[in-house]
């Protein structure tokens, strides 16, 4: 029988739940497991925090429980670990996982970091355009707080080949993470578009972790997944040609299903033909979906392109700030008296002068959630929530949201509900941007570390 | 018979930057042809109102029974900027499965959730 390759999901976003990440490691007889802690915003979120708190180490805040969670099973089972969690300090995190693989008693195992994402220094002068605007990067100059780049998979496969047992990296292309260890046990051409562009269409089914295996997906009455309070996280059965058996460990909530798995396919993809990565653009349009089983789907014939000449680069600016706050209504009357505390907040924004970009008064219950698109029918609701939110320049401007929303405690309607502030009810907004990058100008390097 | 296109299909969506994608998946083969049909992009950008800012693009992605729609401008600025609730726009895909779409009798075998076409009407 041709070689087959198991790999796992541990996570796939940096809040993921751990149990099922601990369920693949121990059940999932997995060759890999690999995981996806980043989002658009993750890195310059870590590099305001880092400037604001030196004892912030720059990689994932969950690194420890997940660590600690899969290490056992992962070492006495030989399972390798790829992983983005090293955010700004790839080499910090992969310290980290020294110490705790040495505190659980397991000595002489490598680790590698991949480093080289960061170019915050360099970006100005590496890039052109900002995509989204057309305007030049350098007008973002004043505000830059941090620059990556989106790695692709062959520094994580040349680590694979130097014998790391463990690969934490900074930002890396999110179907990347889960493609490198193919290229690296089937021996890809980094330039072989065709199985990199199968094996990336593949990652792509991973890297959201229970979105493919009923996930965000349950549907009562239309789509219902068994027990969807224990998701199992996706395990994908590779085979050399780049295609698939997508499953998860038996026993587990939700469901693979030809449903869950097309609608994982085109998550987040803009044109299914071309779905750039760093590695090879993707073609989604010629694959394959067959139910083989229970809670096993055979993927085949996703295509690929050659890769492009660029990298993506994510800009992340300082834009100023937010301010949020709500109070509630129930029982009878409760839209009108939400209205009429609408009218109140709208004056009194007014009166004191309130500086936004942008105003924001949603009647939770009713329009918060789809805002224009809420149909003008919609039924009133028992209860509704007054949410206010603005965008401003400056935190002075920010406060005044919250501090107009305490004036409704007894400035404002009968029968209004209130929390008393417990919490910051301003935050910072990052501003993400894109451009690109020619990829010869982001070598990635590879640092090495034993326990 | 008209019915919500929840009994017609599903849907996902997701972002990027300040564009949302959001695709909407037959439940069977002979249904796909409906939405080909009915769903066009000027129908789609007009079921979310004023919500959705830019212009819309329709995929038809034959292979999956699907049709991707990448709605620009759709997220309030982007996850960071938007000051919607649900930044990320996760739930977004559910507005579409209000969409009125007419379903000739030959085909309502196929709807899915078929108790709950009687209390819609």
């Amino acid at each position: 029988m041709s070689k087959t390759i198991r790999i796992g999901s541990g996570a796939a976003w940096w809040g993921d739940r751990v149990e099922p990440a601990a369920l693949n490691a121990e059940r999932g007889q997995l060759d890999y497991l690999c995981f996806e802690t980043m989002a658009e915003a993750t890195v310059s979120a870590a590099q305001v925090r880092a400037r604001r708190d030196p004892a912030f180490p720059g990689y994932d805040t969950y690194l420890d429980d997940r660590m600690r969670a899969v290490l056992p099973a992962c070492m006495r089972q030989g399972t390798r670990i790829v992983s983005n969690q090293g955010w700004i300090n790839p080499d910090g995190a992969a310290q980290r996982i020294v110490h705790w693989l040495r505190e659980l008693g397991f000595r002489g195992v490598k680790i590698a970091a991949v480093n080289g994402s960061l170019i915050t220094e360099r970006v100005l002068q590496l890039t052109d355009r900002i995509l989204e605007n057309g305007e030049p990067t350098h007008t973002l100059a004043a505000t830059l707080i941090s620059a990556e780049a989106y790695l692709g998979a062959e520094q994580i496969a040349e680590a694979l080949r130097q014998g790391a047992q463990i690969v934490v990296t900074g930002r890396v292309a999110d179907p990347s993470i889960f493609m490198a260890p193919m290229m690296h046990e089937f021996g890809w051409d980094p330039l072989d578009h065709a199985r990199v562009g199968a094996g990336n269409g593949i990652g792509h089914l991973l890297e959201c972790g229970a979105q493919v295996t009923g996930g965000y997906f349950s549907d009562p009455g239309f789509k219902d997944v068994p027990d969807p309070w224990n998701f199992g996280f996706p395990i994908a059965e590779v085979e050399a040609d780049g295609s698939a058996v997508i499953t998860k460990v038996a026993g587990t909530g939700g469901a693979v299903t030809l449903q869950t798995v097309r609608e994982q396919m085109l998550y987040e993809v803009h044109d299914p033909a071309n779905y750039i990565t760093p590695d090879v653009v993707v073609d989604f349009t010629t694959a394959r979906l067959e139910e083989i089983g229970p809670d096993r789907v055979r993927v085949t014939n996703i295509g690929g392109k050659p890769r492009t000449a660029t990298l993506k680069v994510s800009i992340g600016c300082t834009e100023g700030f937010i301010g949020e706050d709500m109070f509630f209504y129930a029982g009878p009357g409760a839209l009108r008296r939400a209205q009429l505390a609408r009218r109140i907040l709208e004056e009194r924004f007014r009166i004191v002068g309130l500086e936004a970009e942008e105003i924001r008064i949603d009647f939770l219950g009713i329009n918060a959630i789809h805002g224009e698109a809420t149909p003008a029918d919609a039924p009133e609701p028992y209860e509704i929530a007054v949410r206010v939110a603005a965008r401003t320049r400056t935190r002075e401007e920010a406060v005044k949201v919250g501090r107009e929303v305490d004036g409704m405690a007894v400035s404002g309607v009968a029968h209004t509900g209130k929390r008393v502030p417990h919490q910051d009810r301003t935050r910072e907004v990052i501003g993400v941007w894109s451009s690109l990058v020619p990829r010869e100008k982001v070598p990635a390097t590879v640092n090495y570390f034993e326990s | 018979m008209k019915v919500l296109l929840q009994h017609v299909a599903h849907a996902r969506s997701g972002d990027k930057g300040n564009i949302c994608n959001i695709a909407v998946f037959a439940y069977t083969p002979a249904l796909y042809p409906l939405l080909k049909s009915q769903l066009t992009e000027e129908r789609f950008k007009a079921h979310y109102g004023g919500a959705i800012k830019g212009e819309v693009l329709r995929y038809e992605v034959d292979n999956l029974d699907a049709l991707n729609f990448v709605a620009h401008g759709a997220l309030g600025g982007g996850v960071s900027r938007s000051l919607c609730l649900d930044n990320y726009g996760k739930a977004l895909s559910a507005a579409i499965l209000g969409f009125e779409i007419e379903v000739p009798d030959a085909l309502l075998g196929e709807l899915r959730g078929r108790d709950l076409l009687q209390q819609e009407h």
